[in-house]
C-alpha cells in the first residue's frame, strides 16, 4: 500500500465517523451550562471530516517509497521498543536500557563491542545521574538489591 | 520613575547577595540540562526542584530564584537539541526545528547555537524591560479579557500556525484538530462525564502532554532516522568550522531579534498563551514579512531570521509570563503555574497585593531573571563547544540514549507501562502521519491548548446562556478574527498573484 493524501483522507473520515460514533451519547446526567461535554468533540470530529475530504478529493501528495528492506528494520525497531517499554519495570532500568542499547545499536550500525559498552555505560551512567541526582525514582527490577 | 529606580535599587541588592547570585548560577545550568533533554522541559525542571528547594530551608525568595532561573535555563537549553539533532527539548523550541536543524546540515551548527543564544538573551532583556516598567500598566489591560476573547486568540494561534507551514494550510489544521481530539480525552472536568476513555482507567485523566511529545518527537524521528539512514542519509549532523556569529549575521538577523522579543512579551503577558504560542506567532509574522519580497528568504530551508524569531520570543514570552502570574495570580505559562504552586508552600498568595506586601520578593526574582541571562548567556557562547560536541557522538550511541531519555521523561511522570507504550503507539502513528506530510507542530499545540480552548469556549457561552454572538462581540475579539483571517487567507492570495505576475520558467 502506498501512503499517499488518498490514504491520509480516508484515514481521517474514519477517524471522524469514530469520533462521532463514541461522541455521541456524551451527555451529562445533570446540565448546569449550555454547553454539554460533547459539543467540542462534535464539532472537531465535523471539521476533521471536512479536511480530511478536502484531503480526498484534492490532494495528490504521495510519500516517497521506503527502500527495500526499511519496512522490516522499522518494524523491528518498532518491536525493540514496544519490548522495552514491556521490561523497562520488570527488569528494572539498568539491565532494560542496556539490552535496548545493544539491539537499537546494532540497528544503526554499532559493531557488538561497542554497542555491549556503549549499552552498560548508559544504562548505569542515566541510573546514576537521574535516580541518585535528580531524583526521578527508576525502577530497580532485578537489580534491586544491589542499587 | 523614581519609584521605578529605587525598586530596581531594591531588586539588585537581593539578587546580588552571594547565596543567591549561587543558586542563581546553579539553577541556570541545571536548568540549561534540562532544557537540553528531549522531554524533559521547564515545566518538569522546576516541578522536581519544588520538592528540593522547599527541603533545604531556602528563604521563599531564593527559592523563588531558583526555580526561575531553571525556567529560563531550560528555555535556553531547548534550542540546542532542537538545532542538533531536530528533536525540540521543550515545546516552545519546536519552532527552533524548522530552520535550526537545517541550518546545522548545512554546517552552521555553531554559528546557530551561539546566535540563538544572543536572540534569547535580546528577548529575555526586552522582556525584563517591560516587565519593570508596565507590569501595572498591561496587568490592567490584560484583565478585560474574558472567556470569548482567550478563545478567540487561540483560533488565531491556530490559524497563524497553520499558515506558516504554507503550501499545506489543510493538512497543518488536520493537525491541529488531531491535536485538540487528542486533548479530549479523559474525564470533562465540567460535567464528570468520560470522554473516549474505551473504558481504560489510565486513560480517565486524559493523555499527557508530555506522553504525546515525546511520542511525536522522540519515537517518531528514531524510525525516520532509521528510515534516512537506509537511504544512505548520515544521522549526524556535519561539524561546523566557524563557532561563534559573525557581525554581518548579527547585523542581518537584529530587527527580526527585536520584533521577536516585543511580540513574545505581548504574547506571554496574556495568561494561558505562553511561550509555544509566542514562538509559533513570531516565526509565522517573520515568514509572512519577507516570504516573497526577500529573494534570499529561505525559511524551512535554515534561514537565520526563521531561527532567532521563535528564540527571541519564546524567551521574552517566559519572562513576560511572570506579569499576570505576580500581578494577577493567573499564570502565563505551566510552568509559571506550577511556580504559583510552590509559592503557596510558603504561605504566599500572588495577585496585586504582592508588590506592596511583599516587594523584596518581586523585585529581586525581576532583578535576578536579569542575572540569571547575564549568566546564560555568557555560559552559552564559550559552551557552544561543549554542547556542539554532542555531534561527535555515534548514531549507534545517540539514538539509544535518547530512547532511554525519553523513557525516564515518560516514567517520571506516572511510573506506568501504560503510559511507556501509549507512548511507542502515538510515535508510530506520527511517523506515518509525517510520512504522509502531516506537521507535527500544530499536532502538540492542539493537545496543549485544547482543554483550555473548550473551557473557554464552553465559560464565554455560559456567560450568554448559549447565545453564540459572544465570540464577536467586543473590539478585541472583532479584532483578533480579522488578524486570523488575515494571517489564513492573505498569503495564499499573495502567492497566487506572485506566481501570475511572475515570467514563466524556462
Amino acid at each position: 500500500m502506498t501512503l499517499n493524501d488518498r490514504v491520509l483522507g480516508a484515514s481521517a473520515l474514519l477517524f471522524a465517523v469514530l469520533m462521532f460514533l463514541f461522541g455521541w451519547g456524551l451527555e451529562a446526567p445533570f446540565a448546569y451550562e449550555p454547553v454539554g461535554p460533547r459539543a467540542f468533540p462534535l464539532m472537531l470530529a465535523t471539521l476533521i471530516a471536512l479536511c480530511g475530504l478536502w484531503v480526498l478529493l484534492r490532494g495528490r501528495d504521495s510519500a516517497e517509497p521506503n527502500p527495500p528492506g526499511a519496512n522490516a528494520r522499522i518494524a523491528l525497531m518498532v518491536a525493540i521498543i514496544v519490548g522495552y517499554a514491556l521490561v523497562f519495570q520488570p527488569l528494572g532500568f539498568v539491565v532494560a536500557t542496556a539490552l535496548m542499547c545493544v539491539l537499537v545499536g546494532r540497528l544503526f550500525g554499532g559493531g557488538w563491542r561497542q554497542c555491549v559498552m556503549g549499552g552498560l555505560g548508559t544504562g548505569l551512567l542515566f541510573f546514576l545521574l537521574f535516580d541518585k541526582v535528580f531524583d526521578v525514582v527508576l525502577p530497580r527490577g532485578v537489580l534491586g538489591g544491589l542499587l | 520613575m523614581s519609584s521605578t529606580l529605587e525598586h530596581l535599587a531594591l531588586g539588585f541588592s537581593v539578587a546580588m547577595t552571594p547565596t543567591n547570585l549561587l543558586v542563581a548560577a546553579i539553577g541556570s545550568f541545571l536548568g540549561t540540562i534540562v532544557g537540553v533533554l528531549p522531554g524533559l522541559g521547564p515545566i518538569n525542571g522546576v516541578a522536581m526542584l519544588i520538592p528540593i528547594a522547599f527541603a533545604m530551608n531556602l528563604p521563599p525568595e531564593t527559592a523563588l530564584i531558583l526555580l526561575a532561573a531553571v525556567y529560563v535555563g531550560a528555555e535556553y537549553g531547548g534550542r540546542i537539541t532542537s538545532i542538533l539533532i531536530n528533536v525540540p527539548g521543550e515545546a516552545a523550541s519546536v519552532m527552533t526545528t524548522l530552520d535550526g536543524y537545517p541550518l546545522a546540515r548545512q554546517g552552521l551548527a555553531s554559528v546557530a547555537l551561539s546566535l540563538s543564544a544572543w536572540a534569547s538573551f535580546v528577548g529575555s532583556l526586552v522582556a525584563i524591560i517591560g516587565i519593570t516598567l508596565f507590569a501595572p500598566l498591561v496587568a490592567r489591560w490584560a484583565l478585560a479579557f474574558g472567556p470569548a476573547e482567550y478563545f478567540v486568540l487561540m483560533v488565531f494561534a491556530f490559524c497563524a500556525l497553520s499558515s506558516l507551514l504554507g503550501d499545506k494550510p489543510v493538512k497543518g489544521a488536520l493537525a491541529a484538530l488531531i491535536g485538540l481530539a487528542i486533548a479530549t480525552i479523559g474525564v470533562d472536568a465540567n460535567s464528570g462525564v468520560y470522554r473516549y476513555t474505551l473504558a481504560l482507567p489510565e486513560l480517565a485523566d486524559g493523555i499527557d502532554f508530555v506522553v504525546v511529545v515525546i511520542g511525536l518527537f522522540a519515537v517518531a524521528e528514531m524510525l525516520q532516522m532509521l528510515e534516512n539512514l537506509l537511504t544512505g542519509q548520515k544521522v549526524e549532523v556535519p561539524r561546523s568550522e566557524r563557532k561563534l556569529f559573525n557581525f554581518k549575521e548579527l547585523a542581518y538577523t537584529w530587527w527580526t531579534t527585536v520584533r521577536g522579543s516585543l511580540l513574545g512579551f505581548g504574547i506571554g503577558v496574556l495568561p494561558g498563551a505562553g511561550a509555544s504560542v509566542a514562538s509559533a506567532v513570531a516565526y509565522a509574522n517573520e515568514k509572512r514579512l519577507h516570504e516573497g519580497k526577500d529573494p534570499e528568504a529561505k525559511f524551512g530551508r535554515g534561514d537565520l531570521r526563521g531561527l532567532v524569531a521563535p528564540e527571541a520570543a519564546n524567551n521574552s514570552a517566559a519572562t513576560g509570563s511572570f506579569i499576570p502570574m505576580l500581578t494577577l495570580g493567573v499564570p502565563g505559562s505551566g510552568t509559571t503555574a506550577v511556580m504559583m504552586g510552590a509559592l503557596t508552600l510558603y504561605n504566599i498568595t500572588p495577585g496585586p497585593v504582592l508588590f506592596e506586601a511583599q516587594p523584596t520578593l518581586v523585585w529581586g526574582l525581576i532583578a535576578s531573571l536579569f542575572v540569571a541571562n547575564l549568566m546564560l548567556f555568557v555560559m552559552n557562547v564559550p559552551m557552544v563547544r561543549v554542547f556542539a560536541s554532542m555531534l561527535s557522538i555515534p548514531g549507534w550511541l545517540l539514538v539509544p540514549g535518547i530512547l532511554a531519555i525519553s523513557f525516564i521523561g515518560v516514567y517520571a511522570l506516572s511510573s506506568s507501562t501504560f503510559d511507556l507504550l501509549l507512548m511507542t503507539g502515538i510515535g508510530v502513528v506520527g511517523y506515518f502521519l509525517r510520512k504522509m506530510g502531516l506537521p507535527m507542530a500544530p499536532m502538540v499545540l492542539g493537545v496543549v491548548l485544547g482543554n483550555l480552548m473548550e473551557q473557554n469556549l464552553r465559560r464565554a457561552l455560559s456567560i450568554t446562556n448559549g447565545e453564540i454572538g459572544i465570540l464577536w462581540s467586543s473590539p478585541v475579539t472583532i479584532g483578533l478574527w480579522l488578524l486570523a483571517a488575515a494571517v489564513l487567507f492573505v498569503p495564499p492570495i499573495l502567492r497566487r498573484y506572485s506566481v501570475r505576475l511572475a515570467p514563466p520558467e524556462t
